[in-house]
């Protein structure tokens, strides 16, 4: 296993969700890629944004321009 | 040979459409079940899907979007997930038994009345028997974009102002004409749109989908796995997972989504011209022969590109079966799913053969058509 490391996370309800935030967040070149959400949190959906951390705020903003839905943004040891 | 039964489903497909599907089937893994690269690769695509969809219906979300297996599974989602016990439905008769089977069965097992707009001898209704039919418990319109016997379309605009007017739920079954004209929930105040995959859009068989406004609610009709909230007791409730349970026909979704792409490429207008213009040329060929009967009417500007006849009494399945072994023309005959329109047609025993036209076909094959009708009629 890769060893740990501090991770931003944004977890969804919807399947939906997680694949607009990663169409919106991709073509806007903002860090991070879908993983599977981490069992120290838990989410409706089995997908998570992961990004490094510090990235909250750009992927806040991105978020709020393309209107987009999340459920909750945590930063974790992953 | 000349396929014209474009109507029950296009038979020529972009190849793009069975590319996407090839790769699909050689690519994906289940959508929305997991986070490696091949079942991110399925939910990517039936995501664009979900976008091209609502772009192409004026459906105000994406995630409003539900896929299912065809046009009926949407129609019987829709009217299952809304109607209830008292309430009174307005539907027509133009109606497929998609639509129309049912509202019967709401009628017998849950209480529901209905009334329907009857149809001329040209297969036309009078949109004045819309307020007529009015109840104060009608809760819903329910009505076709287009006759699949006889292409006469109906209003949407029009159709939508009324039930607007009177707060009824407006569901429309697009079957014929999703993937012919232009379709626009938000401006013809359409709640619930059903479409089929594999008519008009030209995609793969097996799918299909239905599109719903802005704070319609839909109860769900089946319940199962969902990839997400697997620990709930029941199925989630945001749109699409309400009404999606289980894994998603993604090897077809992504040749809808390859038909989408395709039809935004050529154009609906051009789609709707060529096809117009493929059925004009046969109606004007088969009208006036002796002994041609055509059903349908002809003065609507826009109507679906389907023109259904009869020969003299000959039973419109010998003639479809007389078009094909020796004309080589592929047409439907019979009953078409649409017993309220043969009733108001008259044809009911004779049946009807249909000619459909699709964007594959050609001005030399509707000319083919017609002098094979000819030959039959003398």
């Amino acid at each position: 296993m890769r060893s740990k490391a501090l991770s931003l996370v944004v977890t969804f309800d919807t399947t939906v969700q997680a694949m607009a935030a990663e169409t919106h967040l991709t073509a806007h070149r903002i860090p991070g890629r879908l993983i599977p959400v981490p069992r120290e949190i838990t989410a409706g959906c089995g997908l998570a944004w992961k990004a490094p951390p510090g990235a909250g705020d750009e992927i806040l903003n991105a978020m709020g321009e393309g209107k987009l839905d999340w459920a909750a943004m945590y930063e974790l040891e992953i | 040979m000349i396929y014209l039964d474009n109507a029950a489903t296009t038979l020529q497909k972009p190849p793009e459409v069975i590319q996407a599907v090839v790769n699909a089937m050689t690519t994906f893994g289940n959508a929305a079940r997991g986070a490696h690269s091949s079942a991110l690769s399925a939910s990517r695509t039936i995501y664009e899907a979900r976008v091209k969809a609502a772009a192409l219906f004026g459906c105000p979300r994406a995630d409003h979007v539900v896929f299912t297996a065809n046009s009926t599974e949407a129609l019987n989602i829709a009217l299952f997930g809304t109607l209830s016990p008292g309430d009174h439905v307005i539907s027509t008769d133009l109606e497929h038994n998609s639509v129309l089977r049912p509202l019967y069965a709401l009628e017998a097992e849950c209480g529901v009345a209905l009334s329907f707009l009857p149809a001329d001898s040209r297969g036309c209704i009078d949109y004045e028997d819309f307020t007529r039919l009015l109840r104060p418990n009608t809760r819903a319109v329910v009505c076709t974009h287009a006759s699949n016997l006889t292409g006469n379309r109906l209003d949407l605009a029009r159709i939508g102002a009324f039930a607007r007017e009177n707060g009824l739920l407006f569901l429309v079954d697009a079957s014929q004409t999703a993937g012919c004209t232009e379709i626009n929930m938000e401006r013809w105040g359409i709640d619930l749109l059903c479409f089929t995959g594999h008519k008009g859009l030209m995609g793969p068989q097996g799918t299909g989908g239905l599109c719903i406004g802005t704070d319609i609610e839909v109860r769900p009709w089946k319940r199962g796995g969902s990839g997400v909230h697997s620990y709930d007791t029941s199925q989630p409730s945001a749109y699409p997972t309400r009404l999606e349970a289980g894994t998603l026909n993604s090897h077809g979704i992504a040749g809808l989504s390859a038909a989408f792409d395709y039809i935004q490429q050529v154009g609906l207008t051009a789609i709707e011209d060529k096809e117009h213009r493929l059925m004009q040329r046969f109606y004007t060929g088969v009208s006036g022969i002796d002994g041609v009967t055509v059903y349908g009417d002809f003065t609507q500007e826009n109507r679906s590109a389907i023109v259904t006849l009869n020969i003299r009494d000959y039973d419109s399945g010998a003639v479809s079966d007389e078009l094909e072994q020796a004309y080589g023309i592929c047409t439907r005959s019979g009953a078409h799913c649409a017993p309220r329109m043969h009733r108001a047609l008259g044809t009911v025993n004779q049946g009807a053969v249909r000619f459909s036209f699709g964007w594959f076909n050609t001005e030399d094959e509707a000319d083919q058509a017609i002098a094979a009708v000819r030959e039959i009629a003398e």
